[in-house]
């Protein structure tokens, strides 16, 4: 194949993009810079074709390898490369990038470069982290992705925003701090910078369990796990519908990738030992989430706390697998597991993508997000209405949508670790179809009562292509998972080994 | 590929596909499209549902084979495909000819509405749904099929969506039976987790072993129960959800705020036999679960009874015909609590056929009436509707199982069942079910005479156009007519006598098959009418049929009376036995105040105020503090460094 820098380009064409767009500031430039964006968008994306296409998945090696002189002073490499668990997520923020550059076509009206911008330089960043190989390069893209975020938030969002931003800043970097004590710690023992050589060092427990919570606490923040979650509704409410999305779609998959690329293989004893400590807090965020939820009156930040409550299903299904192995001493039944937790990432990232998108349509024709201001939407809206209603019905875990699939998997896993965790996951049948659908009957269905709700107009252009293009991969997932689960299989099976080789017994050495 | 699977794919296919296109382009095509393409395509799958019928009946064809793999993940393998076999067939061919029939009957019943597109493009939908539900091969489909049914269920409740109480109406549908397969899906893991496979074959030949290893679940260190019990107890939980058993019967009722052909085919013909469908598919695992049957039995035969008696004080036309399909579920679930799959398959098909029927010329009458429901502002419309008149007796009189018609058979047989079986609860069961003979046959004569005899009580604006419906609505009529009287004899010998019709794919015990033989006069249909005499269900229902003469034709102030004298029974029918009341009170009201408190106690003051915002604080008065202590005065800085030399002396020297 072609010796082209595949990721790299995935990397600094946007971001190159991201700059161009900039020059084409003003208003009067608003349209320049909306074909930047989709012309780099576009480029990506099909830069992703290859990617895909020639993506091994019988082996669990990182592909598309990348190694050059950075700062070889401290060791620091510019190392990029993909497995089975990191390519679908650079595709998926491409693809999610070029997903929010056509919906803000017509949406968003002020300061298009600098949003387009920002959208474009994020994605730059979003691919960085999941390629990266060395955890310094690793930590400067997972800082650095903050920025535009709270940009987006600053800038874009609504009445609240000042204090939606910095509460994001704040939390985010927090939880990252200690994240950067630990790579520097595992780079002592290690001697390279690089995430893989952390999978051979021998870590005593004590050890363990500080990096352990080092690492927690980035990842948590940004899942966003109980009680560390506060900071998602504040800043979806106030983000505009773009931001919302990428929020949704990619930053919050980041922390279960964290999981799954530092916790698990870099500390699998300590993940052991505390994975009762997951699991509860999975549970909480699943089922408890799922009441607040239930109580809100603003459709985003139901919709954030409902993917609070799905999250809690790709952290469930993270730490159960030491439930499972444990219990039937037989690997093969926890692949289930965190292939589950994968697809319900992906899964989550179109369905509720697409939420946050249709209430960002709503919002533009009424200029309010609480439920109560609408009703009767389906009478002047019934394309719109009935794409909404796939999209809820994938929240809601229905067979067919790819909702169901990850649910699915992870509940059946869930079985095999104990009987009651299932039955405590599962409840979310009943949760999630209580909150989704209701805010749906109040919102779309009945008379209209607002006399504003009787003006809309359909949906239609770039709003609908969105909506279609996300609704057949909701479909496509439900309908036949297959390949997508045949991508991961390789390297869920090699995160699996190592996270159950223990890494005590070599210690002292 | 196998023909039978090629058929049942073919058979599944082409209601999707005119479901799918009508659904895209509903607002552009004119009705005659929109009904033209779903009813072929539903033609189409019924004839090859005749088809189909024939090769595995007549042939005695039997294929199972997956069409494509789902998904495959670790050891576990999910697949689509199909099991067909003589169950397969006959639900096959039930579920297209009902499906069929309503389709070109809400030709007629939907003329004029807004959503006639979309109306169709949803039964077709809803018919796609099941026959994958019935085909499956596997749990995973199966599952497919449950909740596809549920969702289309839910989108025809609420078809109008204009009105609030259909809005709640489906959103209590979805929810409720969410509840169900809620236990449904655990024991789908629960089969995953015990057998290793969701395949139905697989499954099926393991269960032997997993029960003669007695293999328990530690439910808590102390509580074990055993696997297949709990899986088959779960997994029966999702049938009470949709199969619509007490206690999660409530939203049933309110389904009729659907169109009615919709309560016709989803609401009482089809979606609602689907746990009686899945138990008796599932029956080489109820087999070894005695504990799961007995509470199964014991579900069963108390819908069947006091279900039956709230039909009485119903004056909605639909919802007596709603209560009856709840009473008539209990009967055909009380008939699986004692192995009598085939039994309960049995009474499902003439159910389908007569309940069909009686909610199909109940629409009629609601056609003629302006969709005016109310059955004491009927009366005497046998004159104007003489074709619905006569379709309604044949339904109520095979419903209230009088013989020749074809519930006479299918109820007789599973009355007679549970009268024989050993066990636990079958006496109560048999108790239940018998009373409940009278109760039917009351509660259906009661509607029918207040319907069609009795004095007209219609408004004279609407009198003056009442007139039998058009010819789209009575054929369908006078078609189901023909299967409710005649369809109990000729399936009586396979299903009830020597219950070989449905051969390997129902599986019973040998020491539970014995209270299946019927008494020995049961030794044909012909002979069975000629017994039926001896029979107490049978006086009991005669009973029942006079006694609602004699309340609503010839002392007609009884009721009143009754209703009166006995107002706290009264109030508590009303009120449904309080099911809903409770509902609301305890799971409405419950789940939103704590809904409220999570998010207001839980989350805003807790966690945000307390925890998060309490940390900002904390650190701006940590920082106001050690700003104070930067005072810029040397003896403070001079101080602090005193004691803390100090401190560190005191430390060196212990």
């Amino acid at each position: 194949m072609s010796q082209l820098p595949l990721l790299s380009l995935l990397i600094w064409l946007p971001m190159l993009g991201g700059v161009l767009a900039l020059f084409a500031h003003g208003d009067a430039h608003a349209n320049k810079a909306r074909w930047i964006a989709i012309i780099t968008s576009v480029v990506c994306l099909s830069l992703c074709v290859p990617l895909w296409m020639h993506f091994d998945i019988s082996t669990a090696a990182m592909q598309f390898t990348e190694h050059d002189a950075w700062i070889p002073q401290y060791g620091m490499v510019y190392s990029l490369g993909v497995d089975g668990i990191a390519m679908p997520m650079v595709v998926l923020s491409t693809f999610t990038t070029l997903v929010v550059v056509l919906a803000s076509w017509q949406a968003i009206k002020v300061r298009v470069a600098q949003y387009m911008a920002t959208f474009l330089i994020m994605q730059g960043m979003m691919v960085g982290v999941f390629c990266a190989l060395d955890s310094v390069l690793f930590y400067i893209f997972w800082e650095a992705m903050l920025i535009p975020m709270y940009l987006c938030i600053g800038m874009w969002g609504m009445e609240n925003r000042t204090y939606a931003s910095i509460k994001f800043f704040i939390y985010t970097f927090f939880g990252s701090a200690l994240m950067l004590v630990a790579i520097l710690y595992l780079r002592i023992q290690s001697g390279s910078f690089s995430i893989m050589s952390f999978y051979n060092v021998p870590l005593s427990m004590p050890v363990q369990i500080l990096i352990f919570f080092a690492f927690f606490l980035a990842f948590a923040v940004k899942v966003p796990m109980w009680p560390f979650h506060t900071w998602l509704p504040d800043a979806h409410t106030e983000a505009p519908a773009g931001g919302s999305v990428v929020l949704a779609a990619l930053m919050l998959k980041m922390g279960v990738y964290g999981f799954f690329r530092f916790n698990l293989p870099i500390v699998p004893d300590a993940s052991n030992a505390l994975s009762w400590m997951m699991i509860v807090l999975s549970l909480i965020a699943i089922i408890y989430i799922a009441f607040v939820a239930i109580g809100q009156t603003d459709m985003k930040r139901l919709i954030a706390y409902s993917s609070i409550a799905h999250m809690g299903f790709a952290t469930l299904a993270c730490f159960i697998i030491y439930l499972v192995v444990n219990r039937l001493d037989n690997i093969q039944d926890a692949y289930m597991s965190l292939e589950g937790a994968m697809v319900q990432m992906i899964s989550h990232a179109f369905s509720t993508g697409a939420m946050f998108f249709g209430v960002g349509i709503l919002y533009e024709r009424l200029h309010s997000r609480y439920i109560h201001d609408f009703g009767g939407v389906v009478n002047t809206m019934p394309v719109f209405a009935a794409l909404f209603m796939l999209f809820a019905m994938s929240n809601v875990g229905l067979p067919g949508t790819s909702g169901f699939v990850g649910e699915f998997m992870i509940i059946l896993s869930a079985f095999q670790a104990s009987f009651w965790i299932a039955f405590l996951a599962a409840t979310t049948m009943i949760f999630a179809s209580v909150y989704t659908l209701w805010m749906y009957k109040r919102v779309f269905f009945g008379k209209i009562t607002n006399p504003a709700v009787s003006e809309f107009k359909e949906i239609h252009g770039s709003e609908y292509a969105v909506l279609v293009i996300l609704a057949v991969f909701v479909i496509g997932i439900g309908i036949y998972p297959l390949p997508l689960l045949n991508v991961f299989h390789a390297s869920v099976g090699h995160l699996l080994t190592l996270s159950q080789v223990s890494k005590l017994g070599v210690v002292l050495s | 590929m196998n023909t039978l699977i090629l058929l049942s794919l073919i058979i599944c296919i082409a209601p999707m596909i005119a479901a799918i296109i009508i659904g895209l382009v509903s607002k552009r095509v004119g009705n005659t499209i929109a009904h033209s393409v779903t009813t072929v395509s539903v033609g189409i799958a019924f004839i090859l549902a005749c088809y189909l019928a024939k090769l595995v009946f007549i042939d005695n064809q039997v294929a199972n084979a997956n069409v494509y793999t789902w998904a495959l993940s670790g050891a576990f393998q999910f697949s689509v495909g199909f099991l067909v076999d003589k169950l397969t067939a006959l639900m096959m061919l039930t579920v297209t000819f009902v499906s069929l029939l309503v389709h070109v009957y809400s030709i007629g019943y939907m003329r004029g509405d807004a959503g006639y597109a979309r109306f169709f493009s949803y039964i077709s939908l809803f018919t796609f749904a099941m026959l994958m539900l019935v085909g499956a091969n596997n749990f995973l489909q199966l599952f497919f099929g449950w909740e596809g049914v549920g969702l289309v269920s839910y989108l025809l409740i609420g078809f109008w969506y204009q009105r609030e109480s259909a809005n709640q109406g489906s959103l209590k549908a979805f929810i409720v039976n969410r509840i169900g397969d809620f236990g449904f899906i655990l024991g789908i893991a629960g089969i995953l987790s015990y057998f290793g496979s969701l395949d139905y074959a697989t499954v099926f030949q393991a269960v032997p072993a997993v029960a003669a290893n007695n293999t328990m679940l530690g439910l808590t260190q102390h509580w074990q129960v055993g696997v297949i019990s709990l899986i088959a107890i779960l997994l029966f939980i999702g049938a009470m959800g949709k199969s619509a058993q007490v206690p999660l019967h409530v939203w049933l009722p309110e389904s009729m705020e659907g169109p009615t052909p919709i309560s016709a085919l989803i609401h009482a013909a089809t979606m609602v036999t689907a746990g009686i469908y899945m138990v008796a598919r599932l029956s080489p695992l109820y087999e070894y679960a005695p504990a799961a049957l007995s509470f199964i039995l014991v579900i069963g035969a108390t819908g069947a009874l006091f279900t039956g008696i709230l039909a009485i004080v119903q004056n909605d036309i639909k919802r007596v015909v709603a209560y009856s399909t709840l009473s008539q579920l209990g009967y055909m679930v009380a008939a699986l609590g004692v192995s009598g799959y085939s039994l309960g398959i049995f009474h499902l098909v003439t159910h389908a056929c007569f309940k069909a029927l009686l909610f199909l010329a109940a629409g009629s009458v609601i056609i003629a009436m302006h969709h005016e429901q109310d059955m004491r502002k009927m009366g005497g419309l046998w004159r104007y509707l003489p074709v619905t008149y006569i379709c309604f007796l044949i339904g109520a009189l095979s419903l209230s199982a009088i013989p020749p018609f074809a519930g006479f058979f299918s109820k007789d047989a599973i009355i007679d069942i549970i009268r024989n079986s050993q066990m636990p609860g079958s006496s109560y069961a048999y108790a239940c079910v018998l009373a409940g003979s009278f109760v039917t046959a009351f509660y259906v004569f009661r509607a029918f005479f207040m319907t069609f005899h009795t004095d007209c009580r219609v408004d004279a604006t609407v009198r003056e156009h009442l007139h039998e419906s058009p010819g789209v609505v009575y054929w369908p009529l006078i078609i189901l007519a023909i299967p409710s009287v005649i369809i109990g004899g000729l399936l009586v010998n396979g299903l009830a006598l020597q219950g070989d019709l449905l051969g390997s794919a129902i599986t019973v015990l040998p020491t539970h098959s014995a209270a299946l033989r019927l008494e020995d006069d049961y030794s044909g249909a012909w002979a069975m009418l000629a017994h039926a005499y001896l029979t107490p269900a049978f006086w009991l229902a005669c009973f029942g049929i006079v006694v609602a003469w004699f309340c609503y034709m010839s002392q007609p102030h009884i009721p009143a009376w009754a209703a009166k004298r006995f107002s706290l029974l009264y109030r508590i029918l009303v009120d449904k036995y309080g099911f809903d009341s409770f509902n609301d009170w305890f799971f409405v009201r419950g789940t939103r105040n704590l809904a409220r408190f999570a998010y207001r106690i839980g989350d805003v003051k807790l966690v945000d105020d307390f925890m998060v915002n309490g940390s900002g604080r904390l650190i701006s008065w940590l920082s106001s503090v050690t700003r104070r202590v930067q005072s810029g005065y040397l003896y403070h800085y001079a101080l602090i460094m005193i004691v803390g030399l100090l401190l560190l002396m005191i430390w060196l020297a212990k």
